[in-house]
């Protein structure tokens, strides 16, 4: 019995070590998809693997490009700094001529430090903090590193503008989250396009991680009787801050963040009416969402569908695009390769302002620091739902 | 040749410093090779950093096994020490990155340590008077309370030190396979040398029966504080190589499934045995690596081979074991058979 158990688990690690060696097709492109499909956080690396995985199983099924079929290298990296790198390198040692992801943004810079090194073009689905493409502590500008998801203080210049000129509000005041980065991320910002637009900040209070009691701050905020109030937070905090502000009697417009998808769920729908806030995406807003969205659940069941499947779905698209313009140039070069890197990183850059993503149907121009210059989508809460107002 | 008379019979025994001596060349032969191959790309850039990630997990079992395997107590908190000293190291290297990389790093790795030796030392003094299950949950604890620190320092200190958990970045990456190969060794030789030394003794006796050895005059406080530092002092070296590793650290991979995973390698391997903590750290690190192709499966399978493990070897792989190759030369040197025997005795 011992032998026998001893001679399986032989066998087992023996196969994994053959699987490395099968299919290696001189006419395929090989790209990579790397983020966290085990652990806490596997909801949002498995949305950004079945987004990726669907546009490019559609493209291969079409024809691949010019007659290339793309082969997908897929590793999981548990979430950990260390096993990203290796799963990295790994993909590196199969081949691959690009990556999407990494997923969370820890990992993503763990990652992007090794991929500059070798210039590998990468695209990230979900990545919002924004030292992934710019590092202004040295000054660095990861140039081979592209995203297509909004970065944290983007969200707070758009509720501003929105506020601004919209809503036109004169007075703001501010209730954020001192314990958490994103937060922190969003109110700077909000602060910044608020001075340049001529909005008074009246408040700004912050309250810890955990807290549930927000009346004090309230309290504070309702003397100044603002016309909105900015809540950079997730969405449980922000039911119960909406509710505590209506049973104080303030009747300001609240504003949020895309982390107050699903708020319905936490405040009744009479306190959260009218409420504002931005997101990357409006779940069956426009044709070509609604034919994702039945897609990846005919494929992947409806679990995983959310706002990073779409964005890694935009992110293949932009990347299988560059491919293209590589492959049609003519110059037969050989992926993997260095030339072809660098010419995929330029492609990527200048001739993704064509691809109609299905979070940017206006196409994916980048900014200096590569970030993508695309719309928000303004989400109002209204008889209890969260729907797609408007596109800014 | 020493010899030894034994009931008549000849025993024959290597002299240590010949013993010494060839475990050194052995050693060296060997990081030439692994370095040599890595430098040349016979083992590819991926499994390069697999290795130096084994030779950062080899130094992490090996110096839990101090305080688990020698010195008998169960502390849960080894995270938090490679976590002090990887932030240590990774300061230290950012802050001397003016001067070459490779002459700063042992100077960084050894304060790392010093520092994880310091707060072993004030961790250790009042968990040590606790035993078995509550040691495990102080030190629990405290790794807890250093990792909550260095995520919230910087708000506390009003400027930037360990920027949370925004991760400290453009750390030296400074570890390659020889210097991470070569502290493996180092420490690996100054714990087996430790623990073969009077004080080593004293500390195997605290494990083996407490009371006796107290009553025998030794200071079972002192060296249980000595056994816990010193394991932190070398979590704390491991730590630094990590940071030098990967150039990005964060408070998150310093949680407490960390401390049991370096655990679980001292277990599975057997406790006290440096040799099975060795094989496990390689086995443990390469086996997920070794998995992928299982994808989505391979934590399931990974579990079932430690279940497997734990079933069929409770004792660990090496028991207590250790291997030792003057031993093993010795014997077959007095081997029955070995001709060397039949020489007169002069």
């Amino acid at each position: 019995m011992k032998k026998l158990i001893a001679l399986l688990l032989c066998v087992l690690l023996c196969f994994g070590m053959l699987s490395g060696c099968a299919g290696k097709g001189s006419d395929t492109i090989k790209v990579g998809i790397l983020g966290c499909h085990t652990g806490d956080y596997a909801i949002y690396g498995l949305a950004v693997r079945n987004g990726a995985e669907l546009y490019i199983k559609q493209l291969n099924e079409a024809g691949g490009i010019n007659g290339k079929k793309i082969e997908l290298v897929i590793y999981d990296n548990k979430a950990d700094n260390a096993e990203a790198v290796t799963a990295f390198t790994r993909m590196v040692d199969d081949g691959i001529t690009a990556l999407i992801g990494d997923v969370l943004t820890g990992n993503t810079l763990a990652v992007r430090t090794e991929a500059y090194k070798i210039n590998m073009p990468m695209i990230t689905a979900s990545a919002t903090a924004a030292e992934v493409t710019y590092d202004d502590e040295t000054g660095t500008l990861y140039s081979n590193v592209f995203r297509t998801c909004f970065i944290d203080p983007f969200q707070g210049q758009k509720m501003a503008e929105y506020a601004a000129k919209e809503l036109g509000a004169k007075k703001a005041a501010i209730l954020y989250d001192t314990g958490n980065d994103y937060s922190i991320g969003l109110k700077d910002a909000f602060i910044a396009k608020c001075g340049e637009l001529g909005v008074e900040i009246v408040n700004e209070e912050g309250y810890s991680s955990g807290d549930v009691d927000f009346r004090s701050q309230l309290t504070n905020i309702q003397a100044n009787e603002p016309d909105v109030v900015f809540a950079p937070i997730y969405y449980q905090d922000a039911g119960l801050i909406v509710t505590q502000a209506r049973d104080l009697g303030i009747d300001a417009t609240f504003l949020g963040g895309d982390g107050w998808a699903g708020v319905s769920g936490y405040a009744s729908a009479e306190d959260l009416e009218g409420s504002l806030f931005c997101s990357a995406y409006a779940s069956g807003s426009t044709d070509a969402i609604k034919e994702f969205e039945a897609a990846y659940t005919a494929a992947y069941g409806a679990d995983t569908l959310n706002m990073f499947a779409a964005t890694a779905y935009d992110a293949a698209m932009v990347l299988c695009n560059a491919l293209k313009t590589v492959e049609s140039s003519g110059k037969k070069l050989k992926p993997a390769s260095d030339e072809y890197k660098q010419a995929l990183i330029d492609a990527i850059r200048t001739g993704s302002g064509s691809v109609a993503g299905i979070t940017s149907a206006g196409g994916y121009t980048f900014d200096e620091h590569n970030n993508p210059i695309k719309d928000a989508v303004i989400i109002e809460v209204t008889g209890g739902t969260e729907k797609f107002k408007t596109l800014y | 040749m020493d010899k030894v008379k034994t009931g008549g019979a000849v025993y024959r025994r290597l002299p240590t410093g010949l013993r010494y001596l060839i475990n050194t060349a052995l050693f060296a032969l060997f990081l030439i090779t692994i370095t040599a191959l890595a430098d040349n790309r016979v083992i590819s850039y991926s499994d390069s950093k697999v290795l130096m990630l084994i030779a950062v997990n080899i130094i992490l079992a090996v110096s839990l096994n101090v305080a688990t395997g020698y010195l008998g107590q169960l502390p849960l908190g080894h995270a938090g020490f490679m976590a002090v000293g990887a932030y240590t190291s990774a300061l230290f290297m950012r802050s001397a990155s003016a001067y070459p990389g490779q002459l700063m790093f042992p100077l960084g790795l050894i304060l790392g340590g010093l520092v994880a030796a310091l707060f072993g030392l004030v961790i250790g003094i009042p968990a040590l008077r606790l035993k078995g299950d509550y040691l495990a949950i102080i030190t629990l604890g405290f790794s807890e309370i250093i990792r909550v620190v260095i995520l919230n320092i910087d708000s506390v200190l009003g400027f930037k030190l360990t920027f949370g958990a925004a991760s400290l970045k453009n750390i030296p990456t400074t570890t390659t396979v020889f210097n991470a190969f070569l502290w493996a060794g180092i420490v690996c030789f100054i714990i087996h040398a430790m623990m073969k030394s009077r004080h080593g003794r004293a500390i195997l006796s605290i494990r083996d029966n407490e009371i006796a050895s107290e009553s025998c005059g030794i200071s079972t406080t002192f060296y249980k504080t000595l056994g816990f530092c010193a394991s932190a002092f070398f979590a704390g070296i491991a730590g630094g190589l990590y940071a030098g590793y990967l150039g990005i650290l964060s408070p998150g991979s310093f949680g407490f499934m960390k401390s049991i995973e370096i655990l679980v390698m001292v277990v599975l391997g057997g406790m006290g045995s440096m040799l099975g903590s060795i094989i496990a750290a390689v086995a443990l690190t390469a086996l997920p690596e070794l998995l992928r192709a299982f994808s989505d499966y391979r934590m399931v399978v990974y579990s079932l081979v430690l279940i497997a493990m734990m079933i069929f070897r409770p004792e660990g792989l090496m028991g207590s074991y250790d291997f030792s190759l003057g031993g093993l030369l010795e014997r077959l040197l007095n081997r029955k058979s070995a001709p060397l025997i039949k020489e007169d005795e002069s």
